[in-house]
């Protein structure tokens, strides 16, 4: 069997285990995908099967903007991420600050969105398939980034009032993990929403 | 071993001698606020246990509404209300809570560690799975239910839409359902993480993870599966509550929805979600076996390979659920397929722990009856499920008494013999004292006489065309003495619970000391007294083999040098 070379070499050898924060982000995140992904699919089996309008081509924009923001948070985030491991606090708040406005203007942005599509377009939740279905994913992708938001704020706040110190570096990735994720679930989203739904 | 042996002051969680006001609070106190994973599994186990109690009471109603043609010993509002809740009350009440209970509890104490990886998600978790089972009960009495014919869900557990919409159900009994089911979802996704993130992180130095117990193993397949099983089922009922509520369209036909889409989500999460519940079924009989055969368990690569294929496997077999509802047939050959290589894993499975008895010295004390009797249950089990395979049997068979005997040939053949085979044997480290043999003979002898009496004959009435889910019956049928005999077979399962629940409140208080290590076993969680100390190990145990509690005891014949 395979345990046999190393059954005798073991006890001189340091111990070494995965960090037990990444273990259980990548289970959540693992779980949050299967969500993700049945509400991708509900939306991608009922494109085009809305009974009436208004119909995605007549009523959605492209959200260049909004996406370029969310998406370039992640490297702000990983740039904080990198300055929080080698103990330079105030670079770490800069990105860490910046990383929550990005976020903070895509949810503003998807907000505008909504307003549009309720008050200009007359497209609710209840209206047709399609509302339904839109609603729902980018609402559950908007409640995520919400939850992340929430979270980064909490971390600001403790940086600036000079909570947070090199040794929280572990903790504060294992957090921008979740936020990586929220931004790689925007590119599915955005792809099946504003791409092959339109 | 010597020196986590001796007797620590308080470790005992004696109940107080004085039942004055105060002391039972604070002992009440003790339990709720509690984040020891110890405490917490017999939480668990309490639960589901009670739980099994309760939709076991639900199971003998609804046998003895079918005991003969045109009973009406309760209403059909009541019946229905009754299989839908022992379903749902079994699944996500007992079945999702028992592998939580034994997970938590032995893990820690099987890979040398203190705690869980996270004490208080553990507790969160728990109190999450807890609330989730009072909320689907409340409904019995809340929101419109008491009066009348009450609110509970009643539209199978499966719930299939559009018969969850608005429209065919005004009440709020799918209400209950989907937001009980999302609480304790939410709980087992807790639980689930930290199973995992435990047996990653915390294990003592020298368990690598081929030295990991198969329980161990085993239990963390069954929660990475159940990550990915209970979300689903989360997700498709977000957007029921989103048709209810919002007046959205998923599953309104009306408006361009699908009902289809719905058996699909619902079978995604529904048909791995058994192999959440039997996975943690073999974990047992993969402890209980070895022990009781005076052998290590035969290939363990295999075993832990085998599992984590099951889980793998698992993913893609869904559809066999649906094969009436009208799919493809190139759809419909691949279900039969990928179903019939579920029987690869499983039955590699079935040789591993027949050929670990093979030439063993066994013992047959109640734990080894029940698995022993699990193996052949879950063989059977296993066959039948290879002929509901084929489509076409299936279509004959579909929705009939026969698939019923099926599944409950693997939750009670299997799962339900597993939960008391590992009660029986872990029942003294928790409480120091060995349950009753005579009373578990007993128990044994009396639920397998009942469990062949009830679902092998169930197989027949099924054969002969009767439906599933039915109230009542024509006598013509010729299925009055089939069901009679189901349903006393139901009955004499139902007192050998009883005697089961009298065993372990007798032994609680009566039964023979059990000492660090009744059955001369041979993983860590025996190596601590019994019941383990709030920390469980004084010093960090170190791992030499798979089998180290049996290194400790044979120093001259020790596992690491065969392994």
């Amino acid at each position: 069997m395979s345990t046999v070379a190393v059954a005798h070499a073991e006890a001189e050898q340091p111990w070494v285990q995965p960090s037990k924060g990444r273990v259980a982000m990548f289970c959540l995140i693992i779980a949050e995908s299967a969500i993700f992904t049945i509400f991708v699919v509900a939306y991608v089996y009922n494109i085009g099967k809305s009974l009436y309008g208004p119909t995605p081509g007549q009523v959605l924009e492209i959200p260049f903007f909004n996406s370029v923001c969310l998406l370039s948070s992640s490297l702000t985030i990983w740039l904080s991420e990198h300055a929080i491991e080698r103990g330079r606090i105030k670079a770490f708040a800069l990105w860490w600050g910046l990383t929550f406005a990005l976020g903070a203007i895509f949810l503003v942005g998807t907000g505008l969105e909504w307003y549009k599509l309720i008050y200009h377009d007359g497209l609710t939740i209840s209206t047709n398939l399609f509302g339904t279905t839109f609603y729902s994913l980018v609402g559950l992708h908007a409640s995520h980034v919400i939850l992340g938001l929430n979270a980064l704020l909490i971390v600001l706040i403790f940086t600036l009032t000079g909570h947070v110190r090199q040794e929280h570096a572990e903790r504060i990735q294992v957090l921008a993990l979740y936020w990586h994720f929220v931004d790689a679930v925007w590119i599915v989203v955005f792809t099946v929403v504003y791409i092959i739904g339109r | 071993m010597a020196d986590s042996t001796y007797p620590i002051p308080g470790s005992v969680e004696a109940t107080p001698r004085r039942w004055s006001q105060a002391a039972v609070l604070e002992w009440l106190n003790s339990w709720v606020i509690t984040v020891d994973h110890k405490k917490l599994g017999i939480l668990y186990m309490v639960y589901a246990i009670f739980f099994l109690l309760v939709a076991g009471g639900e199971a003998i109603a609804i046998r003895i509404q079918l005991i003969q043609p045109h009973m009406h010993f309760i209403s059909p509002q009541v019946f229905n209300r009754l299989f839908t809740m022992h379903g749902t009350t079994m699944v996500f009440l007992v079945g999702m809570t028992y592998i939580f209970g034994f997970a938590n509890y032995l893990i820690p104490l099987m890979i040398g560690a203190r705690d869980m990886a996270f004490p208080r998600l553990n507790a969160f978790s728990f109190w999450m799975t807890f609330f989730g089972g009072i909320l689907l009960y409340y409904s019995f009495i809340g929101g419109g239910g008491l009066f009348g014919a009450g609110n509970a869900p009643d539209t199978m557990w499966w719930a299939y839409a559009p018969l969850t919409e608005r429209a065919f159900s005004p009440g709020n009994a799918p209400d209950y359902w989907a937001l009980s089911l999302i609480i304790t979802g939410f709980g087992t996704i807790g639980a689930s993480v930290n199973v995992i993130a435990t047996a990653f992180c915390m294990r003592c130095r020298g368990m690598t993870l081929m030295r990991l117990p198969i329980f161990v193993w085993v239990n963390v397949t069954a929660s990475g599966l159940a990550l990915i099983t209970i979300t689903p089922l989360t997700a498709a009922q977000i957007m029921l509550l989103i048709d209810r509520y919002l007046g959205g369209h998923f599953f309104d036909t009306q408006a361009g929805g699908s009902a289809v889409i719905w058996a699909h989500f619902f079978w995604i999460f529904g048909h791995p979600e058994v192999y959440v519940l039997v996975l943690p079924a073999f974990a047992i009989a993969s402890e209980v076996i070895p022990v009781f055969s005076r052998k290590a368990i035969f290939g363990y690569p295999a075993v832990v390979a085998a599992s984590v294929g099951i889980a793998f496997v698992s993913l893609g077999v869904w559809a066999h659920h649906m094969f009436t509802i009208g799919m493809t047939s190139v759809g419909n050959s691949f279900f039969v397929l990928s179903t019939m290589l579920v029987g690869i894993p499983t039955s590699i499975k079935i040789f591993n722990w027949l050929a670990t008895m093979w030439g063993g010295k066994i013992r047959f004390a109640t734990p080894m009856l029940f698995a022993t009797a699990f193996v052949i249950q879950f063989l059977l089990a296993g066959l039948t499920g290879i002929m509901l395979s084929v489509a076409p049997w299936d279509w004959q068979l579909h929705n009939s008494y026969f698939v019923i005997a099926h599944f409950h040939y693997v939750l009670v053949g299997a799962i339900v013999f597993c939960i008391f085979a590992g009660i029986y044997y872990w029942y003294p480290k928790v409480t120091g004292r060995v349950m009753s043999e005579k009373l578990g003979k007993l128990h044994f002898w009396l639920f397998v006489i009942g469990f062949h009496v009830t679902f092998d004959i169930m197989h027949i009435p099924g054969l002969l065309g009767m439906p599933r889910s039915i109230y009542t019956y024509e006598a013509n049928r010729g299925w009055g003495t089939l069901n009679m005999i189901v349903s006393i077979g139901g009955l004499i399962q139902g007192i050998a619970v009883l005697i089961f629940a009298v065993n372990l409140i007798w032994s609680y208080f009566k039964g023979k000391p059990a000492g660090n290590d009744p059955w001369d076993a041979w993983t860590l969680e025996w190596s601590t007294p019994s019941p383990p100390p709030a920390y469980n190990f004084a010093t960090d145990p170190v791992a030499t083999s798979r089998r180290p509690l049996w290194d400790i005891k044979h120093p001259d014949d020790p596992d690491w040098k065969y392994e």
